[in-house]
């Protein structure tokens, strides 16, 4: 139930229209209005809210604090525990997607919203449109049991100042029915294999386009690859070729992971690409089920709990990001949720939550593993080595929603 | 009544006074019983249209997502230029008009049954089982279709039992023209059967005796008589089918958005509300024809 609103998020293929159009209306070329268009805020410069100062103390609380978050991410089961302790009441607007979180998150949260639970192809987003502000990880007494890739992620993360905590991540990997797959796959070549026909299955989301590019990157050396979220416009279309020649293998694209939940319930996909959370679900039915992170690598999500430039409750902001990364809370979230926290120190209470559920959600791996994900991050012009001819977010969803999907 | 009030304006006081210059005024009467309609109407929905209507020629600020009130066209020139958005209306046109024709080519023996044939008995039940669906939750019902479609489920168990083998209808067009059909069967039967029912036997006698057989009845006589209730119909399911994006994302594979779906893509995600504004008039444009088509056939008596 968790993942399906969360799904509704990131599945919106034609989502984004949006940005596309707006390419086309402006022509194109120049982007000389609005830098670079709804993906990228062009990356140049630094963030509009980077000199903000941020507090070097918490304040007591104002009573209040207003979410937006996943769907699953502000439960009861631990909210209740944060509302006690902190006298801050908890209300959360659920989004269905990183694209609705930016547009909810508009003016700073509008002095309405406290703080986001942004993933990282939204984070980027929010910075370099000043919605986001640095905070002060000092305040955070957990921040330092971070594992040390997500406590200063490039997502979330600029120039050494920190736009917010890291919280949960997760791998999007291979998913199969080992029943059609005696031999584990090793490669995500299945997904693009005729022999599948019809009996595939990806997500609905432009942020797939990476997942083709990681693909490309190892078997097409010559396309130059380095980051799968820094493409060039040979690089997308080399991606798009790809996904198009995928369409007529897809059997559906999922908006919902109940959707895919279904279709491998039902035999009417054996493989396809899928999160932790399916794979629990289907195994907790029945249903055969295995998942592989294949040898290209895959790519993840890290979703990081943002404060809105205008929040107006920035002490109830900070006691939030203090619970919510002791090692109890991010425990909590993880079993219930199937994900994997960023405080090491989880681990042990995970298993008490749900016996294995630390190895399950691979929250004891080795950094080898996690440096085996790409993260999401929110494609942008500029390339991260100086070139700035890396096509935007904008440009993904366009050629997402009209040249692949359609 | 009315004339006693004045009689006795004096001292009843201002309520009398009130109601004695409201009879003495009629349309003054008529004025402050419709207006209250009449604003719902003109400001709730004919703004809302003009509201929708104006949008579509704004466009959004592509980084913060605002709308900017700048008039341009851009958003009609992409609808029309761009070969994705020009599919999706066609298909989406293209299937509510299948949809249509199916149902009333489903709906016109059925009704007729209902009307002239059945027992009084058997209509009643009839009528149940046509009325009965559209108490049943929408998504259910589609629900139900889609586990009825899936590779597993009864429909290949079914024809497996028969050795014809598994048919793959799930996430499928066809499968979305099926679920289509079924869900706005009834909208097609109801006025359908309305129309069948008014013809008098006498045309029916008076056909035969000038020696009209069986189908030259149904195709002089029947079928003239009961378009209207045909078209009427069509109203139903062409215009719930062009509007309709739950099934699609439900039950539709690979290249099967609708209109709707682009809409609430807009809407609810990207956030570029005048694209979705320019989009939604399409079909707000087709049914207006539709409509107004349909009135010449005479739909809107047989409603």
């Amino acid at each position: 139930m968790t993942r399906t609103g969360m799904g509704a998020g990131r599945w919106p293929a034609l989502a984004a229209l949006g940005a596309a159009l707006i390419l086309l209306t402006a022509a194109c070329g120049g982007g000389t209005e609005g830098n670079g268009g709804g993906g990228g805020g062009g990356g140049a410069g630094q963030p509009p809210t980077a000199n903000m100062a941020p507090p070097t103390s918490v304040g007591a609380g104002e009573g209040k604090l207003a979410l937006i978050a996943w769907e699953g991410y502000v439960q009861p089961l631990w909210t209740k525990t944060f509302e006690t302790k902190t006298g801050c009441d908890v209300s959360a607007k659920y989004a269905g997607s990183s694209d609705e979180m930016v547009t909810l998150m508009a003016d700073g949260g509008g002095g309405q919203y406290d703080m986001v639970s942004a993933s990282g192809d939204a984070s980027l987003r929010l910075i370099y449109g000043g919605d986001v502000r640095p905070v002060n990880v000092d305040l955070i007494p957990d921040w330092k049991n971070f594992i040390p890739q997500l406590q200063s992620p490039p997502h979330n993360t600029i120039d050494g100042k920190h736009y917010g905590i890291s919280l949960q991540w997760g791998p999007n990997t291979l998913m199969y029915n080992p029943q059609d797959f005696p031999t584990a796959p090793d490669s995500w070549s299945v997904i693009y294999d005729p022999k599948y026909k019809g009996k595939i299955t990806v997500p609905d989301n432009p942020i797939q386009i990476a997942d083709a590019a990681l693909y490309l990157k190892a078997t097409k050396p010559e396309l130059g690859i380095t980051d799968v979220y820094e493409l060039t416009r040979p690089q997308l279309d080399a991606a798009v070729a790809l996904l198009r020649q995928q369409q007529p293998l897809i059997r559906k694209y999922w908006g919902l992971a109940s959707q895919e939940i279904s279709m491998f319930k039902n035999g009417d996909a054996i493989i396809g690409a899928s999160w932790p959370y399916q794979e629990s679900i289907l195994r907790s039915n029945g249903v055969p089920i295995a998942s592989t992170i294949p040898k290209e690598g895959a790519t993840g999500w890290a979703d990081t709990w943002m404060m809105a430039t205008n929040a107006p409750h920035p002490n109830c902001a900070y006691l939030w990001m203090q619970y919510i990364s002791t090692a109890k809370a991010q425990a909590l979230q993880a079993t219930w949720y199937g994900e994997t926290p960023a405080n090491t120190k989880a681990c042990p209470i995970m298993d008490q939550l749900d016996k294995g559920s630390c190895a399950v959600y691979h929250a004891n791996a080795p950094a080898s593993y996690f440096d085996s994900i790409s993260f999401w991050k929110t494609p942008i012009a500029d390339c991260g080595n100086g070139e700035t001819n890396c096509m935007p977010y904008s440009e993904w969803q366009q050629a997402w929603t009209t040249e692949v999907t359609g | 009544m009315a004339s006693g009030t004045i009689q006795t304006s004096a001292p009843r006081g201002a309520g009398a006074r009130i109601s004695a210059a409201l009879w003495r005024r009629p349309w003054v009467r008529a004025a402050l019983l419709l207006t209250p309609p009449l604003a719902w109407f003109v400001f709730i929905y004919l703004a809302s249209l003009g509201i929708l209507l104006i949008t579509a020629f704004w466009r959004i600020n592509s980084f913060t997502t605002n709308i900017e009130r700048v008039w341009n066209l851009g958003n009609f020139r992409t609808l029309l230029e761009n070969a994705t958005y020009r599919a999706i209306m066609l298909r989406t046109i293209g299937i509510a008009a299948l949809v249509t024709v199916t149902d009333a080519v489903l709906a016109l023996p059925f009704a007729y049954y209902m009307a002239r044939v059945a027992s009084r008995r058997a209509q009643t039940a009839l009528f149940v089982a046509v009325l009965v669906p559209l108490w049943a939750s929408y998504i259910a019902r589609v629900y139900a279709w889609l586990l009825i479609f899936t590779h597993d489920g009864v429909l290949n168990w079914g024809l497996d039992k028969i050795g014809l083998g598994p048919v793959t209808l799930a996430y499928t067009n066809t499968a979305m023209w099926i679920v289509f059909s079924y869900l706005w069967l009834p909208f097609m039967i109801l006025p359908v059967y309305a129309a069948l029912e008014r013809i008098p036997d006498s045309y029916l006698e008076a056909s035969a005796d000038l020696g009209a057989r069986g189908g030259r009845t149904v195709a002089k006589v029947i079928l003239p008589l009961a378009l209207p209730g045909i078209v009427a119909g069509s109203i139903f399911t062409f215009s719930l089918t062009l509007g309709d994006f739950i099934t699609p994302f439900l039950v539709g594979g690979t290249g099967s958005s609708f209109i709707g779906n682009v809409v609430y893509e807009n809407v609810g995600v990207a956030g570029n509300i005048p694209f979705a504004a320019a989009f939604a008039i399409v079909p707000v444009v087709i049914m207006g024809l539709y409509l107004l088509g349909a009135r010449r056939l005479g739909a809107f008596e047989a409603m």
